[in-house]
């Protein structure tokens, strides 16, 4: 069997992975940076295409405490705000420091170019043309990557395992994808990067390695988990006609920019009838969005996908290509004409405000393992802001190389194979294949992301709630066990979707304990049961597993103040 | 599916073997959608009809990644951008690279390849 030994060992390769990666090696330590699909391509990093938020104050005065005030409103008194103030105060370093590294951000008279996305007060949000952030973004890391040495890369090696002992992480156990080996890791220190859930829900606009597994590494090594209730979900996602080549999240912009109406499957405008109207605050509107048109699919007046016409027709056609630019010659290869046409939206699960707890060092609660990225939970509370989530990514990358760094070169080896065991055995018993039920792990998978579609999704009632947490139990303790598994040698993806499958099951039962355990609405946490929110309930989740069960408590929201080491 | 919507099917002819197998041509029938594309066709045949059918891809809808190239119809395209057509597409693995199994090709650049990294457990 394979074993690799290394200081620090990153899980995932996306832009907080790549961050975290440069910086440990700068501290003198060795890293391996492992990803499940190909370093800097497999998550949701390269995927975004809108804009990166920082308080550069290269277009307007700006201060990162302003955008720090940004943050918090839109959080809706849920920011852990120590890591909110640390994602706002060093968000213009890394914005920088990528810049210096050739990340190229859009320039206008020899300054970085900023706009004012919805919920910031000032123009603090930097993109690279056109529509181009992501790939930008990733291609930068990835050349500063491997420029480094001391970094060893690894494409195709999903985590399955941390390995802990005696309370302290000691290492991991991966699958190498392409030949079904089983690999043994040994690190002083282990940082879980592996990018959010969205892949849990049936609309989703992420993509396919996005299951949620940082959250059940972190539960299963003995970490906590917090605000797993607050994912968040895009009001207007694009659903029809298909569009392929493009950020199914595209219209917002465009929406806001050229004022596209929203019209039920009748072609009437229906917003106001739910008592909002289509100016006012972006947060509010956005909320409302989502349940008018959720509402107006229930009363069978959506759209034939489901959703609901967003329809640019009124708008003249100049105007229409001066705001959307070549933007809309893509559309047109995809059969889309705005001129002629409207197009079916309707809500999709984008990003999770929830995670991984950390402390101010990216620390868990388990020596030697640390997360970052959209992994770590709290910076964002209950609702995020645009274009907070890539600053997030590098900030906390940053921090959680540099102290993982620290700890795994203060930190002698204690691997023992034993320790393993478990894990490689489990992987070697699922090679032999197994002829269960003729359910396969890819189905099942299915009809996990159908239940969290509608029981778990933007809005949410306890009945559903409750019947979503049976099920999912049912499904871990009864169908699980007895999946069938075929043979290949070769990227087996049955067994590549049983480790996704198993991590899902975790991750999905957090999300529905904290879900079900909210009795109240607050930004993205939607209760039809419970309008509004309740201030006794402003305090935040932790969960955890004990003994193998997964318990939720409540603990008091961060309040900032507190002093932290700057890195 | 939801109504409205135009129903129909076509054919989809993949390619499937690997190093330790005979090569063979599978022709599986998909449910059709004008503005399909090939990679939503072979992520159906998985999920409805046959799983062990190896494809690679990640981001699905943004063409971001590029992890998802074979030959489709006898070019080389990404398949998440290649659109579905009617009566039948042909989907082949990339010519140039080694075949790992049905769909999927070593593409991974060799430095992050596992085998530069290996050391033997003690
Ligand atoms: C379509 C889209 C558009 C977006 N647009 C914006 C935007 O404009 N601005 C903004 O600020 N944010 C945006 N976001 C959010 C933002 O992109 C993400 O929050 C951020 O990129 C997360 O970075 P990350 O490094 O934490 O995770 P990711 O970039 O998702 O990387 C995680 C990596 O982990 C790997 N992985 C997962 N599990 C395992 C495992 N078990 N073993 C090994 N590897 C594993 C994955 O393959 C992946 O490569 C967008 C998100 C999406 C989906
Ligand atoms: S799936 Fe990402 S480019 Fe095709």
């Amino acid at each position: 069997m394979t074993h690799l030994s290394t200081d620090v060992l990153i899980v995932g390769a996306g832009g907080a992975g790549m961050y975290a990666a440069i910086v440990a090696a700068r501290s003198g330590a060795s890293v391996l940076l492992l990803d499940k699909s190909l370093v800097g391509r497999g998550g949701a990093t390269i995927m975004a295409q809108m804009t990166v938020a920082a308080a550069i104050a290269q277009q307007e005065p700006d201060h990162w405490t302003l955008h720090l005030a940004d943050t918090i409103e839109a959080g809706r008194g849920m920011c852990n705000e120590e890591l909110s103030a640390i994602l706002c105060e060093e968000g213009p370093a890394r914005i920088l420091e990528m810049d210096e590294w050739g990340a190229r951000w859009a320039r206008e008279e020899g300054h970085i170019k900023q706009v004012k996305a919805p919920g910031h007060s000032r123009c603090r949000c930097c993109y690279v043309d056109f529509l181009n952030t992501g790939p930008a973004v990733a291609a930068t890391l990835r050349r500063q990557v491997s420029n480094m040495d001391a970094i060893k890369r690894l494409s195709n090696i999903a985590v399955t395992d941390i390995v802990v002992d005696g309370g302290r992480t000691v290492g991991a156990v991966g699958l190498e994808l392409v030949s079904g080996d089983v690999i043994t890791f040994e690190a002083g220190a282990v940082i879980l990067a592996a990018g959010g859930l969205t892949k849990l829900f049936r609309r989703n606009s992420a993509s396919t390695n996005m299951g949620g597994e940082a959250y059940a590494l972190a539960l299963r090594a003995g970490a906590e988990l917090v605000d797993m209730e607050f994912v968040q979900f895009f009001p207007i996602a694009h659903l029809a006609p298909r569009l392929v080549g493009m950020d199914p999240i595209m219209w917002d912009p465009f929406r806001y920019k050229l004022g596209g109406k929203l019209l039920n499957g009748n072609f009437e405008e229906f917003i106001h009838s739910y008592g909002g109207s289509d100016a006012g605050k972006y947060t509010t509107v956005r909320d409302q969005a989502s349940y008018a048109i959720l509402k107006e699919v229930e009363a069978g007046r959506g759209s034939p996908h489901g959703g609901v016409y967003l329809d640019f027709r009124h708008v003249p056609e100049l105007e229409l290509r001066q705001a959307v630019g070549p933007v809309i010659d893509r559309l047109l290869t995809n059969g889309i004409d705005l001129t002629k046409m409207p197009v079916e939206v309707g809500p999709m699960a984008h990003y999770h405000m929830g995670g991984v707890r950390v402390n101010s060092r990216m620390a868990t609660r388990v020596p030697g393992l640390y997360a970052a990225g959209e992994a770590v939970g709290g910076a964002n509370g209950a609702n995020r802001l645009s274009g907070n989530a890539i600053t997030e990514a590098f900030v906390f990358g940053k921090r959680a190389g540099r102290f993982a760094a620290e700890e795994a070169l203060r930190t002698k080896s204690a691997w023992n194979a034993k320790y393993a065991a478990e894990e490689v055995e489990q992987a070697r018993t699922l090679r032999q294949g197994h002829e269960g039920s003729d359910v396969t792990p890819v189905e099942l998978q299915g009809e996990l992301k159908d239940l969290m579609w509608e029981n778990v999704g933007p809005f949410r009632t306890g009945e559903g709630l409750a019947k979503a947490l049976v099920r999912i139990r049912e499904m871990k303790h009864r169908d699980f066990a007895d999946l069938s598994i075929s043979r290949e040698k070769y990227f087996n993806l049955d067994i590549q979707d049983w480790f996704e499958l198993r991590a899902m099951l975790t991750t999905a039962e957090a999300v529905v304990m904290a879900a079900l355990a909210r009795n109240e609405s607050r930004g993205a946490h939607q209760r039809l049961d419970f309008s509004g929110s309740d201030a006794s309930l402003l305090k935040n989740q932790v969960l955890e597993l004990e003994n193998g069960r997964l318990t939720a408590s409540w603990a008091p929201v961060v309040c900032s103040s507190v002093k932290v080491e700057p890195v | 599916m939801s109504k409205g919507a135009k129903q129909d099917t076509t054919a989809l002819r993949v390619w499937r073997g690997c190093p330790d197998q005979q090569e063979r041509y599978d022709t599986f029938h998909v449910p059709f959608e004008e503005g399909m594309s090939v990679l939503d066709a072979l992520c159906w045949v998985r999920s409805h009809v046959d799983p062990s059918l190896a494809v690679r891809y990640s981001c699905i809808n943004a063409n971001a990644c590029k992890t998802c190239m074979a030959l489709v119809d006898g070019e080389v395209e990404y398949t998440c951008t290649a659109r579905l057509k009617r009566p039948m597409v042909t989907v082949e693995p990339l010519p140039k690279r080694p075949v790992i199994r049905d769909l999927v090709t070593d593409t991974a650049p060799e430095e992050e390849k596992l085998q530069g990294a290996v050391r033997e457990a003690p």
